[in-house]
């Protein structure tokens, strides 16, 4: 899957997520940009984006992935559809 | 209640858009009542607590929350802690689940030592109970136990002391035990809904292995729904009536079309079976006090020919009010609502006619409307919406059919008299007006919980908080029950006054709509200017506050002869009364006549 529909598809799901229609994300995005991800709304996120994207991420990438452009990189190697 | 949050309902949903939802919720959930939980969880119950906030806000409950620290449960429980103390809840829900078993059996244990285990374990639990019940007096939601996801021993993990589902459906066991023998304490059925939702995909490794979830976190939703269910119930929010189409919902076919001997009910074929099972799935809801009605459009004869077909389980004398005709149906309902002093809001309406749902959906959007499209997807759907989820029952409940249509006959009889008055005297009514008996709290707290209408505080008690307004000698109470030539109506009406010198101040006045205009609130009145001046007291001071629902009664204080005393802008109203020189008002009522009374 290419980077940019993944990067679309992605920003509606943090903008559901974190009830921020706001949201624009980049490569380098972190928790730190966005003030309601915390560990607890991480769960969330992973789920939703899981379901997004019909994939699913190792318990290390979990815990692991270090920014959105990490993220999107894992997925667009891995989403099905 | 928000789309998003009926059944069936995507769980997935709802966790990615819950911060939308808890914004739209709050942003109109004026009037809610506010309910203190403290949860005591045995794994993570962050999500859990957001996304039970969600659907008790749904049916009208502003939750606030204690949460404990991670696996706390039982300190919190058993030593308590100052912000839990303070928090003073109204409910202790206690997240537990089979993960949280100190000590399993192990192979080959012998029986005596798994059965101290199970001991062991069970105490634990009892202890916390008692703890808290001690320091709280309040209701108390416990999960049971839930199967694990693994079986070392296979199907000989039961039907033998070391096998471990064998110990797990013994301690659930324990659980219900307790459960029977103590009022407010109930027991969450995990291990129900885990089986139903299928306990693969419940017990989703990962999510216990990296966010220490006892669950999938997709099963949260169901989880918090079905817990919701009982705080709904306990809080007394349940739904009261099932307004029912006929054709293609209580049987199969169109009775106009088909006359009673082409319509589908009955043992003879598959369709006319699953029609017959419905019918008594639905007859049975009769017993848990639920009205039925219905909705059908008809001509009124060839609805009851439908009614009285000889294999049909239901009929015309099933149902508190039957509206067959061509009008809306949203029309019909409000009508039914009005005739049974109900609010739109108590009922369900179950039609197979997708249409006529939408209709009754955008027309009247405090009625509950469920979606099916067969009779086996209805008693799912029914099964599954928890509306009328039990956690006690009176004898009122299973009465209460009857007494509305008992409530039938008297409007009839209303048409034969000249006057209203020689109505009311032809009814032979006849009041208990008591204090408070123990046996009829749980009937008192039930009614002060979900009055809405006559009702002038809306004061809401805890059946603890009911006991205990019931043993202390500060307050004047009244709980008042009615009887006629009808039937009797159990106890409808209900007044507390807090005792403060030689005033009372009426914290709490309220009465079941099915007796109005029958002159019971002045019954009420009467015995409660009687009461206070055997305690010497010579000020009554009534309270008034408004709420979307309440307003029949406004200018109730006022047309008592009581004197406004003061008003805010937000339209609360004081009033006062002296109790000397009161004239009692009841003309039709008598009053504790002890040839009849229970004494």
């Amino acid at each position: 899957m290419d980077k940019n529909t993944v990067k679309i598809r992605l920003t509606t799901v943090f903008r559901d997520v974190f009830d921020d229609d706001g949201i624009e994300l980049s490569d380098s995005t972190t928790a730190d940009d966005i003030e309601a991800w915390d560990s607890l709304e991480h769960i969330t996120l992973i789920s939703a984006v899981e379901k997004e994207f019909k994939m699913r991420f190792t318990m290390k990438e979990v815990s692991g992935m270090k920014n959105v452009g990490e993220m999107m990189n894992i997925i667009a190697e891995r989403a099905k559809k | 209640m928000l789309p998003e949050l009926s059944r069936p309902f995507d769980g997935d949903m709802i966790m990615q858009i819950k911060r939308r939802l808890l914004r739209v919720l709050k942003d109109r959930g004026q009037g809610a009542v506010p309910l203190k939980i403290a949860v005591l969880g045995g794994s993570t119950t962050s999500d859990i607590i957001k996304i039970l906030e969600l659907f008790l806000r749904d049916r009208g409950i502003a939750p606030s929350f204690y949460e404990s620290e991670y696996a706390q449960y039982f300190n919190d429980a058993v030593f308590g802690s100052k912000e839990l103390d303070e928090f003073k809840p109204e409910l202790v829900f206690i997240h537990t689940t089979s993960r949280n078993i100190e000590e399993k059996p192990r192979v080959n244990e012998d029986a005596q030592s798994v059965a101290d285990k199970l001991n062991h374990e069970y105490e634990r639990y009892e202890r916390m109970w008692t703890a808290i019940s001690e320091k709280f007096g309040c209701v108390i939601i416990q999960n049971n136990f839930e199967l694990p996801s693994e079986r070392l021993l296979g199907n000989r993990e039961v039907g033998c002391a070391y096998g471990r589902i064998d110990f797990i459906t013994r301690l659930n066991c324990r659980l219900y035990d307790y459960a029977q023998s103590h009022k407010n304490f109930y027991v969450h059925d995990i291990n129900y809904l885990s089986a139903a939702y299928g306990l693969e995909r419940w017990h989703e490794l990962r999510h216990w292995h990296l966010y220490k979830y006892a669950m999938s976190v997709s099963a949260i939703p169901e989880f918090a729904y079905s817990l919701a269910n009982i705080v709904c119930s306990v809080m007394g929010r349940n739904k009261k009536v099932l307004a029912l189409d006929l054709d293609n919902t209580l049987w199969g076919g169109v009775i106009g079309d088909d006359g009673q001997s082409g319509i589908e009910i009955g043992s003879e074929t598959s369709e006319g079976q699953s029609f017959l099972r419905l019918q008594q799935y639905i007859k049975a809801h009769k017993e848990l006090g639920v009205l039925l009605t219905v909705c059908s459009k008809n001509d009124r004869e060839n609805a009851f020919e439908g009614l009285n077909h000889p294999d049909a389980v239901l009929h015309p004398d099933d149902f508190a009010c039957i509206k067959a005709n061509w009008e809306e149906k949203w029309r019909n309902l409000e009508e039914t609502a009005r005739e049974l002093n109900l609010l739109p809001e108590s009922f369900v309406f179950v039609d197979d006619n997708p249409a006529e749902r939408e209709i009754v959906r955008t027309q009247l959007p405090e009625v509950t409307v469920i979606d099916f499209d067969n009779p086996e997807e209805c008693i799912r759907a029914l099964d599954k919406c928890g509306f009328f989820e039990v956690t006690s029952l009176s004898a009122d409940d299973a009465a209460r059919g009857e007494m509305y249509r008992a409530n039938a006959e008297r409007a009839a009889a209303e048409k034969k008299f000249a006057s209203y008055g020689e109505f009311l005297q032809s009814l032979e009514m006849k009041a208990e007006i008591r204090d408070f008996d123990p046996v009829h709290i749980p009937r008192i707290t039930q009614l002060t919980n979900k009055s809405n209408q006559f009702n002038l505080t809306t004061k809401r008690y805890t059946q603890t908080e009911m006991e205990s307004v019931a043993a202390d000698d500060g307050y004047i109470r009244l709980c008042g029950r009615l009887e006629d030539k009808f039937g009797d109506n159990g106890i409808v009406s209900v007044v507390i006054g807090k005792k403060d010198g030689k005033s009372l101040h009426v914290e709490l006045w309220l009465m079941s709509c099915r007796v109005l205009k029958r002159e019971m609130e002045l019954a009420m009145l009467d015995r409660l200017v009687e009461e206070c001046q055997k305690a010497g007291v010579e000020k009554i001071i009534g309270y008034y506050y408004p709420t979307k629902k309440n307003g029949m009664v406004a200018k109730l204080y006022e047309e008592f002869g009581f004197v406004q005393v003061s008003a805010d802008d937000d339209g609360n109203t004081v009033w006062r009364l002296e109790t000397a020189n009161y004239t009692p008002k009841t003309t039709a009522i008598k009053i504790n006549d002890e040839e009849n009374g229970n004494g």
